[in-house]
């Protein structure tokens, strides 16, 4: 048994080539298998006919495509991109700081990011539901309030935009602070001292050196959470209810209760395609940025 | 430590009786010290000797303990008073250059931060980059991930001297840069100190670096300055035996003060042999007496041929070492220590060495050439 395992790595040793292949070999695989080869057969289907009961017909249109240039699913296709954009927004302010405190607390470091994970220990799913038994009418927050005597009737809080926001920033704020937390943690604190001797006052010195310093953890961290919040349904269907459908839904809905599998494919293709556009024109101001520093 | 000497106009730089520390760790004791304008003056220490710490209470990093004595600076205290608050330039160790500004814009940095006109800015950026001979059409826009370490060092040194501070601190610029560059950067540092008549505190742990630019140089051990004097002073009147060995090498000899000669003692040490020391107030009958003598202030003779009036001790060469401009021959003497005799080397392929190893031999040096040590 040893032997054929000395073998094979001396056989390996010798052929660097080999010794790639076999390297990338195990990912290559999963990703061409899960994701290139259904990815395609949604190109294909997006312009195939719709089938009677679901599924596809033989056959090529555009009129999927088309279709999507109506009011309404542009509609929705607008109120996804704000929802996600307000939502990366929030968390950036939300995020940074806490990312701040956590590159700084020195022996807490560990214990605080461990706390930042923490929520991945449980499904996403099952952390929604929680957040709808806080936010209901009858849910915890409101039975507080009536309680205290601030309110005398619940507040209406499930199935508003605000839900739908609070659990969309609740879900991705991680995604934010680990980013931006390993790009401070690697700042040399010998350049802020550099920066105070050249007369930088704390708001110059969080300006002109730590935030263009981190702006690597800032862009990792908002496309991080910009990106899966365009395609999220898990949330606004939960929280939002059906008033606030987002793109993600709309797909969803194709693919079950419609049973429209070419136009759930259609815009699943357009939402790539925005998403695409989005992050390239983000990454061409990104790049500019530090060099014309003012 | 004794109080600050009085010097006539006010000392760009006073501690008095300064203490900081870190939990129960004093880094800076009780240290007092006058710095005067337009001087070169090295903090010279091993690494944990308290160097940086002092400079870090200048530069505003650090503050004294609360009942930790005062910081001045131009006369003023500045004990709380944050860096940006203090008028002081600092090159780093590291150069802390920021790798997402060009080098024109990490010169700049300072000159905004203070308000500077805009139309000033780009002629003193310039004229800072020339002084410490940097190509502004060169270098200006380069990014410093693109500079060599020498280039960096003078960048930083450009972006400090650009502020025309009264006071420039250096912490161990040098470091990281090769000899034969870091040989001339200490001739230009010295220069620009002299023709820009800006005063440079400068922390080091190179004693030859100390030497060769400081006007005054302070000794630091422990958390207290051990020594504070000219570089002649230090190195041909070290007070103890620490600044003895930690500024050039130095040969020890100890014993008992026995009999006053006038104009010196006589002096007995454990294994019997004696010398004698030039008279000195802090030695009397029966004291222990511990001098340092150094190594190229030694001779090695014949053990018959030492001249009349000369200390001499006898042993047997034990190593000759050929460093280039000297010659140093370590001697072990008869009552089992080492003692380095130094030489000229005047070629050795042309008038090879007479000394070689097991030759018996004596070291002789003159009762002045003592340095007399105060106990630590």
């Amino acid at each position: 048994m040893a032997g054929v395992r000395e073998r094979s790595l001396a056989w390996l040793h010798r052929r660097p080539q080999a010794q790639a292949w076999s390297l990338l070999g195990p990912g290559t695989f999963w990703l061409v298998m899960f994701f290139a080869i259904p990815i395609i057969i949604m190109l294909v289907y997006s312009f195939m006919v719709r089938g009677i009961y679901g599924g596809v017909e033989p056959g090529f249109t555009i009129e999927h495509y088309k279709r999507f240039f109506d009011p309404l699913y542009l509609r929705i296709l607008f109120r996804t991109f704000w929802i996600s954009v307000v939502c990366t927004a929030i968390c950036l302010l939300a995020g940074y700081p806490v990312a701040y405190v956590i590159a700084r607390a020195g022996r807490w470091k560990n214990l605080l990011l461990f706390l930042v994970v923490l929520p991945f220990w449980t499904s996403f799913l099952v952390r929604t539901y929680a957040m709808i038994f806080m936010l209901r009418d009858s849910g915890l927050i409101n039975a507080w309030l009536l309680k205290l005597g601030l309110i005398q009737n619940p507040i209406t809080m499930l199935y508003t935009p605000g839900a739908v926001m609070a659990g969309l920033v609740y879900g991705f704020l991680p995604f934010m602070i680990l980013p931006i937390y390993a790009s401070l943690e690697k700042l040399d604190l010998s350049l802020l001292e550099a920066a105070e001797v050249l007369g930088a006052k704390p708001a110059a010195r969080f300006w002109k050196v730590t935030l263009p310093l981190s702006m690597p953890g800032v862009v990792a961290g908002c496309l991080l959470v910009l990106i899966p919040c365009l395609g999220s349904f898990l949330t606004p269907d939960l929280l939002g209810g059906a008033k606030q459908v987002m793109i993600g839904n709309l797909v969803q809905n194709q693919f079950s209760s419609a049973r429209n599998w070419p136009f759930g494919s259609a815009a699943s293709f357009i939402l790539m395609a925005a998403v695409l556009v989005a992050v390239l024109i983000y990454l061409r101001i990104k790049d500019r940025s530090p060099l014309e520093e003012k | 430590m004794t109080a600050p000497e009085r010097t006539a106009p006010e000392p760009v730089v006073r501690f008095s009786r300064v203490t900081k520390s870190f939990g129960d760790i004093k880094a800076v004791n009780d240290i007092s010290f006058d710095i005067r304008k337009g001087e070169f003056f090295s903090i010279l220490g091993p690494s944990g000797c308290g160097k940086t710490t002092t400079l870090r209470l200048l530069a505003g990093f650090e503050e004294p303990d609360s009942d930790g004595g005062q910081v001045r600076l131009l006369g003023e205290v500045v004990n709380n008073k944050r860096p940006y608050e203090r008028n002081i330039s600092m090159v780093f160790q590291n150069y802390a250059l920021f790798p997402h500004l060009t080098v024109e814009k990490n010169i700049a940095f300072g000159l905004e931060r203070r308000k500077t006109p805009r139309q000033e800015i780009g002629p003193r950026v310039r004229k800072a980059m020339e002084m410490v001979r940097l190509d502004p059409a060169i270098f200006a826009k380069r990014q410093p991930a693109q500079l060599s370490g020498g280039q960096r060092q003078r960048v930083a040194l450009a972006r400090a001297l650009v502020l025309q501070p009264p006071i420039l601190l250096l912490d161990e610029p040098l470091g990281a840069i090769d000899l034969k560059l870091r040989k001339e950067m200490q001739i230009e540092l010295k220069a620009l100190n002299k023709q820009l008549g800006i005063t440079f505190i400068y922390v080091t742990h190179d004693q030859e670096e100390a030497l060769t630019m400081s006007d005054r140089i302070a000794v630091m051990s422990n958390a207290r300055i051990a020594q504070l004097g000219s570089p002649a002073e230090i190195y041909e009147n070290p007070r103890t035996a620490f600044v003895a060995k930690f500024i050039g090498e130095s040969n020890f000899f100890s014993g008992i003060a026995k009999r006053n000669t006038g104009n010196g003692w006589d002096v007995e040490s454990k294994t019997g042999t004696g010398f004698r020391i030039p008279a000195n107030p802090g030695v009397r009958e029966g004291s222990e007496v511990q001098i340092a003598v150094r190594p190229e202030w030694m001779d090695l003779v014949r053990p018959n041929e030492v001249p009349a009036n000369e200390n001499s001790a006898n042993g047997k060469v034990r190593e000759v070492f050929y460093l280039g401009e000297m010659m140093h021959i370590v001697v072990t003497l008869d009552e089992g220590t080492d003692v380095t005799v130094a030489m000229r080397n005047e070629g050795q392929l042309i008038k090879p060495l007479a000394w070689k190893s097991g030759d018996a031999a004596a070291v002789a040096w003159l009762p002045e050439d003592c340095q007399i040590l105060e106990s630590e």
